[in-house]
């Protein structure tokens, strides 16, 4: 008998089982040769039940955001939940204006989940997490009867340094501020719904999951008066739109012509009878400036790879109803609502 | 995107709009009935309204599928779902319509129905090939456009002998629907609804085609102009009704010719016959009971029949008192016009079905009109 051996998680065939969940020496073997080799780095090495992190000199407040991640399907194109989940929360502490330094991640599984797909997930996170800079420094695993979950849930939580100075808020648009938007709307909810079972469609629409905080920097070291920033996840530009209004007490006019729609994603909007205004991004930003500085904040954000596609799509004007309003293409107006439930697509 | 936007375009539409303003004569008035849903919808989020003189009123007709679907047509639904336990699958408009016992199709899932959201027939069908254990009930709603992919889906159930799939039918007819609003005592007798002049169904026509219209540009001497979905499909289809009005001519037009015969869809048309027969009579919401406005089974494909197969039957339910869908899907109310609007009802807690899909009068109106009432 071999002295401590334990025979290797079978990451090929292997499937997720309750007892990795259980606290036990299973739970610990996924820990050691799933999530440690592949997120590592020194705070997870610790292997504390917490981790204990510097912060940055100077003065400065901490900013912390959290997500829950239960995308359907877990893989899609562009993406998955791992990066996804990564990205998300980070991109909440940047719009705050904060440098995201530290991501927490607990993860929930479902029993009979294929390790293997667990470990393409977490190979997704750790290399999100090496490019945007931010290690994950701390972690949890449990694991739901079959039926109990959908595969995988992941929730991660964000801790950002805001250095003094920065005040960036919803309720902070004012009368005469500039909408700008960072690039083409609509692409991951629509990637999303390209792979949904009922719906599968064959697209050339990606997913622009993307960390967005150097974006941010490079928007905030511009000089730009910056009011509020956001990123237009569930219920898309609209709702994130009246979700400021709301917060702000202003009303808001975009022109429909001006706002950035892949064609792609306009096409298959349109035969699915959904509005791309409704429609997810996980890699865009909304950002409310000063009316004088919109043409320099429009400059530094096209500067950036990331805001290439970036444009000027509206403006901020008082409105005791806080509407959000659009002179729409065809040159009538309309209101652009909060969104409804889900986007359910139309009949005739 | 080609072969949309060029039907979008503003500058298009500056023109057709100026072409109105000239040909609307000042001194009358013109009201026209758009009676399809998808020109309500288009009409509130294009803001054609705001391109139309202000003496040529639109009045939302009643051709939106769900809108017209009775309280107790949605609980037979949630009754196959919630007491039979059969896999129910319906279009995605349907899931919010407000039923009895503040229940929905959505409440009802929340509840343990397995109720599903299908884009086609044939996705309800591939669920029953995929779901043998369990009965699958596709609830079939929706004017002409949507009978005959049902039909479809009945015959090939029938080819590949499946035994547990079935259909509610509630499909229902255009021409039944429009006469009922010709013969309303609003129209004929008390003028409370003055009515120049209808837009014709855009995809229900491609199916029927354009000569059942004839009958009520003869008969009602009302003009008819079938006109597509697009913003300038109703902008042109508005201005050939200005036209007729000021001509004094009634006829059946054809706006949307680039899809709509007048003959319409043989095919479909002869899919339809073969599968359903006339219901004698049908109730809608808003229209009451109307005779032969509805399809049923035919005898031959009974056994596809979910009323007959689990022994539903259905039971007439009242509206909500206050509610004003009824007048409004016949014309006579706007909105606004009804107390409920916007209060009690909006598009998150629909008192009424008008409020539910985006084709509905009142969730167009909230959805993207609504600052028009409202003092700046």
């Amino acid at each position: 008998m071999k002295q401590n051996y334990i025979r290797p998680l079978d990451l090929k065939h292997g499937r997720v089982d309750m007892s990795h969940g259980s606290g036990g020496r299973a739970m610990a073997q996924l820990i050691d040769e799933l999530f440690a080799p592949l997120l590592g780095n020194d705070y997870l090495a610790q292997g504390n039940d917490g981790s204990v992190m510097p912060l940055p000199d100077g003065p400065g407040r901490l900013v912390m955001a959290t997500d829950a991640h239960v995308v359907s399907p877990l893989f899609f194109p562009g993406g998955d939940i791992g990066c996804l989940s990564v990205h998300g929360t980070i991109n909440d502490v940047a719009v705050m204006g904060a440098k995201p330094l530290y991501l927490s991640a607990s993860f929930i599984l479902e029993e009979g989940f294929a390790l293997a797909d667990l470990k393409r997930i977490v190979e997704s996170m750790a290399a999100a997490a090496k490019e945007a800079g931010v290690p994950v420094v701390t972690g949890d695993t449990k694991v739901v009867e079959q039926g109990k979950g959908d595969g995988v849930f992941i929730s991660t939580t964000g801790v950002g340094w805001l250095p003094a100075g920065i005040e960036l808020s919803g309720n902070r648009a004012a009368a005469g501020d500039a909408i700008l938007v960072s690039g083409p709307i609509g692409d991951h909810g629509m990637a999303i719904m390209s792979q949904r079972e009922s719906l599968a469609f064959e697209s050339p629409i990606v997913s622009d999951t993307a960390a967005l905080h150097g974006l941010v920097a490079d928007l905030l070291a511009s000089g730009v008066q910056v009011k509020v920033l956001r990123d237009p996840t569930r219920g898309g530009l609209g709702t994130t739109l009246n979700e400021i209004a709301r917060q702000s007490g202003v009303g808001m006019m975009l022109q429909e012509a001006r706002i950035p729609v892949q064609p792609a994603v306009a096409a298959a909007c349109e035969f699915l009878g959904l509005d791309p205004l409704y429609c997810a991004c996980e890699g865009r930003l909304i950002a409310i400036v000063a009316g004088e500085d919109k043409d320099k904040a429009l400059a530094a954000l096209q500067a950036h790879p990331q805001g290439t596609g970036a444009a000027i799509v509206g403006s901020v004007h008082e409105d005791p109803h806080h509407f959000v309003q659009m002179t729409t293409g065809f040159g009538g107006k309309r209101i652009v609502d909060w969104l409804t439930g889900e986007q359910l697509p139309r009949i005739c | 995107m080609k072969y949309v936007d060029e039907y979008r375009d503003g500058e298009l539409a500056q023109g057709l709009a100026a072409a109105i303003a000239k040909e609307a004569r000042p001194e009358r008035r013109y009201h026209f009935m758009e009676f399809c849903g998808g020109h309500t919808h288009a009409i509130s989020r294009y803001g054609v309204t705001d391109l139309l003189p202000a003496n040529v009123r639109m009045i939302h007709g009643p051709g939106c599928p769900v809108c017209v679907l009775p309280i107790g047509r949605v609980d037979q639904a949630i009754r196959l779902a919630l007491k039979h336990n059969v896999i129910l699958c319906t279009y995605g408009d349907c899931l919010r319509v407000p039923a009895s016992d503040g229940l929905s199709l959505l409440k009802a899932k929340a509840r343990g129905g397995d109720i599903r959201m299908v884009y086609s027939s044939a996705d309800a069908l591939k669920l029953a090939q995929e779901n043998p254990e369990k009965q699958v009930v596709f609830f079939a709603i929706g004017f002409e456009t949507t009978t005959p992919p049902t039909a479809v889906a009945i015959k090939q159930a029938k080819a590949m002998g499946l035994k547990n799939f079935s259909v509610l039918c509630c499909h229902v007819l255009t021409p039944s629907a429009i006469s009922n609003i010709l013969e309303s005592p609003e129209v004929r007798k008390l003028g409370t609804v003055p009515l120049d002049g209808f837009i014709g169904p855009a995809h229900v026509s491609t199916i029927i085609g354009s000569r059942p219209y004839e009958f009520f540009a003869e008969e009602y001497r009302k003009p008819v102009v079938i006109a597509g979905f697009e913003p300038l499909d109703v902008m042109q289809a508005i201005r050939m009704l200005v036209r007729q009005v000021n001509e004094g001519r009634a006829e059946v037009e054809n706006e949307f010719s680039r899809a709509v015969s007048r003959e319409g869809n043989l095919k479909a048309q002869n899919l339809v016959a073969e599968v359903f027969e006339l219901r004698r009579a049908f109730e809608w919401r808003g229209l009451h009971t109307v005779p032969y406005s509805a399809l049923r089974i035919r005898g031959g494909f009974a056994e596809f029949d979910a009323e007959q197969r689990f022994g539903e039957d259905y039971v007439s339910v009242p509206d909500h008192k206050a509610c004003e869908c009824g007048a409004i899907l016949r014309g006579v109310k706007r909105p606004q016009d009804c107390k409920l609007f916007g209060t009690v009802c909006t598009p998150e807690n629909p008192v009424g079905s008008c409020m539910v899909s985006s084709e509905g009068a009142c969730a167009a109106h909230y959805t993207y009109g609504r600052f028009r009432e409202l003092p700046a």
